[in-house]
């Protein structure tokens, strides 16, 4: 198996592992925890098609990665906030027992 | 494949599955930091010197201190009553398992296309920053407005309400 | 002379077959960095005591040893040996790895300081950003520390602590990026060789220009809070919340924390010393036969004694009064230096753009200070008396 197939062998794993933790934990803290496990193993595909692909001078692999970095603490950012204010408001970060749109 | 790989991907792994096992929050988000670190060493194993300690500063130094902070504030650190998984857990186990099926299957079909081992690129960071203005000028730009707008996004959300008048 | 260590070193691998040497060597030079600073830390306790004691007209440590100079020893002694309590609540695993964490990531962040002429442990591409990874590792440190104590007053401490060093970790990074701009690269070896040459007497240190010298003031102000040092250290202030986030550590895990926290003043002192006062470059070009390590290490020793003067002599500063201090005060001055650099880069050279980007800068720094001034109207002082 060439190194680029472990990359990605490994990149997938935690991809699942994070989507499996978003969507069987009850707290809310604990969904964006595994939405944060998602972005990090698609950077590491990224960055392991760009070490082993052609053109790695080119440096789009390492740049689509950075951006990513970036815009990912973005998005924790707001989304603990929401998740802080729907404490503040519900009392409780328990998303079943979110399950209304009534407040 | 190398031993330090072998490592470095253990590491990985069982970090993101101890943070999406343990009953403890706060235990959570420091496993978290464990997978956030072997995979700045996995970056730093291909090559990507700026993206490895770019992913440090980032991810440990502020994402993860968010995230305790976060925890913190809404009381996760207590245990709720009736257990820390969600009553359709089976599901969306099964929905995560049938997507590494289908990922791992197409990772391992295609192993005959996937491009070999290259030469180690020499990326200086003065390539990147010649980049970053010349070809990738725009992303630059929208990400500075995005990570503005997310800002102040967030400090209005989790703002306190004014009492009385708004 | 100059070159004494790198030879030793170099003499000493070549007893060593081919394959081994340069691990080798890179690991004795792991144990000369292990060895020296905590030395250093020693000696730093015994002077800071006795200076501290001096600015507050008494004697310091004076009993142990020639004027108090083996404390250490008895401080050493002490912390070994005393018991290493672990409250029945506490959090054991997370309580056991905060120092531990702390150490490490302190440690890593040597390995990039020049601090001599070729003797630089490894010189990375991005070194500068290595070094600023490591030091906000560190603030996890602190956190876990804070929280697995299980007490209110370690979590207060820990939550102001990382609040601080996340609020001045902006204008640290801020001020050291003017310095990368004008030079063009973040490896510490070419930052130090853009500031070796001299011109009629003074050196090209960037602290003689005047992006530079503001860029060092903030610099210097960022790193007073990013490593908990008085005015700044309210997270571990005695009167105010016991010890802070290290309040149930005893014995070896506190001495750990203790050790982290001078390290990391000499970290970033050597860091300031690189970015702005030239590293190990000489002040004058009539005393360049002084050998590199000893100018790169009297800079860093004065930087400690300025930093053990400032804590003799400021008042401590407030939480809200830091916080405002460094989103409002530092955090435009540092974005407006960056500008004042560019500006200084493209005017040529001469004494005009001295004069104009001094005016700015000078001209920024009082329009904001009266600007924080006028909130907190200041009266006439009035006094009530008991009846």
């Amino acid at each position: 198996m060439t190194p680029l197939a472990s990359y990605l062998l490994v990149a997938a794993l935690l991809f699942s592992i994070g989507l499996a933790g978003a969507l069987t934990r009850r707290n809310a803290i604990l969904v964006l925890i595994g939405i944060e496990l998602m972005l990090n193993a698609a950077n590491l595909n990224l960055i392991a098609f760009w070490r082993y692909g052609p053109h790695p001078e080119l440096l789009t692999g390492m740049m689509f990665a950075i951006f990513s970095i970036a815009v990912a603490a973005a998005e924790a950012a707001v989304g603990l906030g929401l998740v802080i204010q729907i404490h503040r408001h519900a009392k409780t970060t328990d998303l079943d027992a979110m399950n209304r749109m009534k407040g | 494949m190398s031993f330090v790989f072998y490592i470095l991907a253990a590491l990985t792994v069982a970090g993101g599955l101890a943070a999406m096992l343990l009953k403890n929050t706060v235990h959570c988000a420091l496993a978290l930091t464990v997978a956030f670190a072997g995979l700045a060493l996995l970056f730093l194993n291909l090559d990507a010197q700026f993206a490895g300690f770019a992913q440090i500063l980032v991810y440990i130094g502020a994402v993860a201190i968010l995230v305790v902070f976060a925890i913190l504030l809404t009381r996760g650190s207590e245990t709720p009553r009736d257990g820390v998984f969600s009553r359709t857990w089976l599901a969306g186990l099964l929905i995560a398992a049938g997507v590494f099926a289908v990922l791992g299957w197409a990772v391992i079909g295609s192993v005959r296309v996937l491009p070999h081992e290259t030469a180690v690129p020499t990326v200086t960071v003065l390539q990147i920053g010649n980049a970053l203005v010349s070809r990738y000028v725009l992303p630059l730009e929208i990400v500075a407005v995005l990570l503005t707008a997310a800002m102040i996004g967030a400090v209005i959300v989790a703002m306190h309400e004014k009492e009385g008048q708004k | 002379m100059d070159q004494v260590f790198v030879l030793l070193r170099l003499w000493l691998v070549s007893f060593l077959p081919a394959a081994w040497q340069p691990v080798i060597g890179a690991l004795l030079s792991v144990v000369a960095i292990v060895c020296l600073f905590p030395a250093l830390f020693a000696l730093t306790t015994v002077f800071e005591r006795k200076g501290l004691a001096r600015i507050q007209n008494r004697l310091g440590p004076n009993r142990v040893g020639p004027f108090g100079l083996l404390q250490p020893i008895a401080d050493g002694i002490k912390s070994l040996t005393k018991e290493d309590i672990v409250p029945l609540s506490a959090d054991a695993a997370v309580h056991f790895l905060a120092p531990v964490l702390l150490v490490v990531a302190v440690f890593m962040g040597f390995a990039v300081l020049p601090m001599g002429r070729n003797m630089i442990l490894v010189d990375m591409d991005a070194g500068l950003l290595f070094y600023f990874a490591m030091s906000a590792s560190t603030e996890l440190a602190v956190f876990m520390a804070g929280w697995s104590s299980r007490n209110k007053y370690s979590l207060l401490g820990a939550m102001r602590a990382v609040a601080q060093m996340i609020s001045y970790e902006v204008p640290l990074l801020l001020s050291s990026v003017v310095v990368v701009m004008m030079t063009g690269s973040l490896s510490l070896t070419k930052i130090v060789a853009a500031q070796s040459g001299f011109t009629r007497g003074l050196p090209h240190w960037f602290i003689f220009t005047p992006w530079g010298f503001a860029g060092f003031v903030m610099y210097a102000i960022a790193t007073t809070a990013e490593t908990n040092r008085s005015p700044f250290d309210l997270p571990e202030g005695e009167s105010e919340l016991v010890a802070g986030y290290h309040t149930e550590y005893s014995g070896f895990k506190f001495a750990l924390f203790f050790l982290g926290e001078y390290l990391a003043m000499f970290s970033i002192s050597g860091l300031g010393a690189t970015l702005f006062l030239g590293g190990w470059s000489a002040p004058f070009s009539f005393l360049t036969w002084i050998p590199s390590w000893i100018w790169f290490f009297s800079k860093l020793m004065l930087s400690i004694f300025v930093f053990i003067w400032m804590r003799g002599t400021l008042p401590r500063l407030r939480q809200d009064q830091l916080m405002n201090f460094a989103w409002k005060f530092v955090l435009p001055l540092c974005l407006l230096n960056l500008m004042v650099a560019g500006l200084w880069r493209f005017m040529g050279d001469g004494w005009l753009r001295w004069v104009i980007c001094s005016v700015i800068l000078i001209g920024a720094y009082t329009a904001l200070g009266w600007g924080e001034m006028r909130r907190g109207k200041i009266g006439p002082r009035s006094y009530r008396y008991a009846e």
